[in-house]
């Protein structure tokens, strides 16, 4: 099969490369001696020293942690709720209006979500902290959630549900026996979308937060408006190594397990 | 009941921390800038009753919106770059799409690992990552110089050139990503068929890929078009002063200017905006589900 | 199969297991079931057959519980069962889909339903066990369903299905996804399975065969609607209409207008310058009624020369020939225009055959090889 013509690998080598020597240029750099960016000067762990001392910073990790761990948690709750809701809850008053607002947060301008949030909490006395970007995190990231969710509802076999009320399971057993068990992996991967949605939020963030909770991106910000830093080369390389390892690992665990799936499959059929 | 149970959580949660701000946005739109906590007046009171309140509120804000050149550039300038860097987005990322289809499929895997493994890297640093490669003494001009291309640095930093890298750099998974998924569907032999019947190569790709690949080709535009339209960290660290995008207009008017309500008078304006590509986005999608089934 | 004949249906002592009375089911303007009444006996295997909408699996899935009916009651063992939700009903179902847990074992599978009910762990082992032994799964019982094959999935269906010792087991289609060679396997071991429990069967099936083999009764349905319910033999043997006639197996319907020509014989006017046909039926007829003669291929004889002493004979030309194998089946076309199927079995070689293409051969059958129908 050599359908690779020279055109599809000069585009994907192309395109790779754009997507990926910016983030590489960045690694780099933040093993660089000098305090110039853009100079190379020699090889030096120095500015990751100085990010493990730089309490502002893992302050504002920690918070961003503490963050997201809420309201992903949270968000993965009322979305896949949201995502039964949508999938199998039928007809019922204001169902257009819930679909309206389980969408809509997904195609939103951040500014405007963080704006009307803001808004709100001021509106109802509510002190600007931690708590109200649990709140907003969680009020836009369980649509992620439910739109990860809904998708594999939709292409969940039904007759198992009925297969579980059938021999004798409540509805809520039915669920927590046999659904939930097996929307798990898309229930865990909407976790990690929300996760990542709130580690990464600035502008919302910014917008609900008080000045008693900084996240990292404010944190983050707030430093490279002054220009490019070594320190922030340095925690940009944690932050990717990071997420690195966790597709990857993610990737080769799936790609296990569908080999193994299918290969047993085969050696059912040729038994 | 035990519906009703499972309805009314994620419900009441939308309702009063998605839809209520709302109301409340458009509300203090009408509202007019006072120095006071909260900066703006009237404040809703039982006691004058509705009508006294709803008297007081007056659409000044978008008056002044329309009157003031600044604005009406932002979004001008803001539907530009949005819609450029779309265009832009697309060019660059047809071909990785319709690349990663041609490759033997073992690879596969492997490459949409490697589209997705950007879009779960933090943003902001994405962004950031352009700076010390488009700034004077930046990376890519080193390496001009040195090549001997240019003698003297370019300006791209604080540019909308900057704006349109930092556009397109996030934003092609998302591209990449529906594209990709039309084009896996293509069944190769509608391409053996066209050529069959008399089509070169070129043709075949004309008149049966970039079809059959529609759907794909629009969702990706909007999902770069519509949130490149209230985009705010990449004019603000890639664009310097001189990029006007409503999107950071709304920040400074906000946290800079302390005037609410034309904050929000902005902030309905662009929601208002955003409504057609929306609407259009999820017809798209709709069609698309319904041809699956 | 005893000698006493299993015919609870007949005797009028016997209290159905099931009774349906006067069902119907509505979704919004579409009537998926229609005034429906039947009556299912204990140890039956019912088999609901028809064609894809016809509303039989709506039926069942009432049965199940996972549909309610917008009129009429539904008795199971005397008592109404409309509003027993699904999961405290005495039915279990087996699933077109096999609905096979995928994150559980085998065992764990057909032990689902008994941890439901309070069952003491000793006899849940035995029971499962028992559903392994009768279903021959006992090695497999640590695999996952995607570990096994399509047949022994289905025989984990079957087992699941039964393990609760439901007092009707339904059967959604329970052999549609097997190959044709295992399906006639499993359809025997139903059978056999269906004696040894004991245990009610309601089977829901498009394949006629498939009915036809392994059911006591079957009730073929149409729009809703039931247009027959009898033994395997008498749907074949004594369709009530047309539709029934021509939905199981083959058949070749001649249309035409009858004459009483004596004691539950009648001769019938076919085509002009033809011989009337005649045939018998116990069903009466006035002169000049509109009727529908129905023959089944395998009993029209196919002969070179006229057959004398044969009640009718008809002329043609063999137009096409369908050889099965063991059986030909001949197209011969009437001087009318019409076309008469006949089988004949092919007890020489081919090459010895004694008829083909464009033969003018004799078509013959008894008077009581056809059924005269109305409608």
């Amino acid at each position: 099969m050599n359908k690779t013509s020279w055109f599809n690998v000069v585009s994907l080598t192309l395109g790779f490369a754009f997507l990926y020597i910016p983030m590489i240029i960045l690694i780099i750099f933040s093993f660089n001696e000098s305090k110039l960016v853009t100079v190379w000067a020699g090889f030096s762990t120095k500015w990751y020293g100085e990010l493990m001392q730089n309490e502002a910073f893992l302050n504002a990790a920690w918070v961003t942690i503490r963050v997201a761990v809420f309201s992903s948690t949270l968000a993965t709750v009322l979305g896949t709720m949201a995502a039964y809701v949508m999938v199998r809850g039928g007809r019922f008053r204001g169902r257009t209006l819930f679909s309206g607002m389980i969408y809509a947060p997904l195609v939103m301008p951040e500014v405007i979500t963080g704006l009307s949030l803001l808004l709100l909490f001021i509106g109802i006395g509510l002190d600007r902290g931690v708590l109200t970007i649990v709140l907003a995190h969680t009020t836009f990231s369980m649509c992620y959630v439910s739109v990860v969710v809904s998708s594999r509802l939709v292409t969940f076999d039904r007759s198992l549900e009925e297969a579980a009320l059938d021999l004798g399971c409540s509805p809520a057993q039915a669920f927590r026996l046999v659904t939930l068990p097996i929307i798990a992996p898309a229930v865990i991967s909407g976790w990690l979308l929300a996760f990542t949605l709130s580690l990464d939020d600035l502008v919302i963030a910014s917008f609900t937060t008080g000045p008693s909770a900084t996240t990292l991106p404010i944190k983050i910000f707030s430093a490279v408006r002054l220009g490019v830093s070594p320190e922030i080369n340095a925690l940009s390389t944690i932050m990717i190594a990071i997420v690195t390892f966790g597709v990857i690992t993610t990737s080769l665990v799936t790609k296990h397990q569908m080999v193994r799936q299918k290969r047993e499959e085969q050696e059912a059929v040729r038994s | 009941m035990r519906r009703f149970l499972l309805i009314a959580p994620p419900y009441a949660w939308l309702l009063l921390l998605f839809l209520t701000p709302f109301a409340i946005v458009v509300k203090i739109s009408l509202s007019d800038i006072a120095l006071a906590i909260p900066p703006y007046v009237p404040k809703f009171s039982w006691d004058e009753g509705i009508w006294a309140y709803l008297n007081q509120l007056d659409f000044e804000n978008f008056i002044f919106l329309t009157q003031d050149n600044l604005y009406w550039k932002a979004y001008l300038s803001s539907f530009k770059i949005a819609a450029i860097s779309t265009a832009l987005t697309l060019l660059v990322g047809y071909p990785i799409a319709y690349g990663m289809t041609r490759v033997p499929s073992e690879w596969r895997p492997t490459l949409m690992m490697l589209v997705i493994l950007p879009f779960w890297t933090s943003f902001l640093i994405r962004v950031y990552a352009w700076m010390g490669i488009l700034s004077n003494e930046g990376y890519l001009n080193q390496l001009l110089l040195w090549t001997g291309i240019i003698d003297t640095p370019l300006t791209i930093l604080n540019t909308n050139t900057a704006v349109y890298i930092g556009i397109v750099y996030t934003y092609l998974p998302f591209m990449i990503l529906p594209i990709y998924s039309a084009l896996e569907r293509l069944d190769d032999s509608l391409i053996e068929a066209a050529e069959d019947l008399g089509c070169s190569r070129l043709t075949a790709f004309w008149l049966v890929t970039i079809p059959l690949s529609k759907t794909g080709i629009i969702a990706g535009c909007f999902l770069v078009f519509i949130p490149a339209l209230g985009e705010f960290v990449i004019p603000s660290l890639l664009g310097g002063s001189n990029s006007l995008m409503i999107g950071k207009v709304l920040w400074e008017e906000f946290f800079s200017n302390r005037d609410w309500p034309v904050a929000s008078a902005v902030a309905v304006i662009l929601l208002l905006l955003l409504v057609i590509p929306i609407v259009l986005f999820q017809r798209n999608q709709q069609n698309q589900q319904e041809a699956d089934q | 199969m005893t000698t006493l004949k299993f015919e609870p249906w007949n005797d009028p002592q016997e209290k159905p297991l099931i009774h349906f009375q006067n069902i119907t089911k509505r979704f919004g303007s579409f009537v998926a079931i229609d005034n429906l009444t039947i009556d299912i006996y204990e140890r039956e295997f019912y088999a609901l057959l028809g064609p894809s909408g016809c509303g039989k699996t709506t039926l069942m899935r009432m049965l199940a519980g996972f549909e309610t009916p917008t009129e009429g009651t539904i008795l199971l063992a005397g008592q109404d069962i409309v509003s027993v939700p699904p999961n405290k009903r005495a039915t279990n179902m087996m699933f077109q889909s096999y609905a096979l847990f995928p994150h559980l074992s085998i065992w764990e599978n057909i032990a689902f339903g008994l941890k439901r009910q309070a069952m003491a762990k000793a006899d849940i082992n035995d029971r499962v066990e028992e559903m392994l032994r009768l279903t021959r799964l006992e090695q497999f019982a640590r695999r996952k369903p995607h570990q096994i094959s399509g047949g022994q999935r289905q025989r984990v269906a079957l087992a699941r299905s039964l393990a609760k010792a439901p007092k009707l087991l339904l059967l959604d289609e329970p052999m549609g996804a097997l190959d044709k060679k295992l399906r006639q396997e499993t359809q025997f071991e139903l059978m056999d399975i269906q004696e040894k429990t004991g245990t009610t069967f309601m089977i829901v099936t498009h394949d006629q065969e498939e009915a036809m083999t392994v059911a006591s009764r079957v009730a073929v349905m149409d729009h809703g609607q039931i247009i027959q319910v009898a033994t395997p033999d008498r749907i074949y043997e004594t369709p009530n209409s047309v539709y029934v006639a021509d939905f199981i197996g083959d058949v070749n319907i001649i249309q035409g207008t009858t004459t009483a020509n004596g004691k539950d014989s009648y001769s019938i006017a076919w085509a002009d310058a033809q011989a009337p046909l005649t045939a018998n039926s116990n069903q009466p007829f006035s002169d000049g009624q509109k009727c529908h003669l129905a023959i089944r291929p395998e009993k029209v004889a196919i002969t070179a020369d006229r057959p004398g002493e044969v009640a009718n004979a008809v002329q043609g030309k063999i137009l096409d020939i369908a050889y099965l194998g063991n059986i030909s089946t001949y197209h011969v076309e009437l001087p009318t225009g019409v076309v008469i199927k006949a089988q004949a079995a092919n007890t020489r070689r081919i090459s010895r055959r004694s008829y083909t293409w464009e033969d003018t051969v004799w078509l013959s059958w008894t008077a009581t090889a056809g059924v005269l129908l109305a409608n």
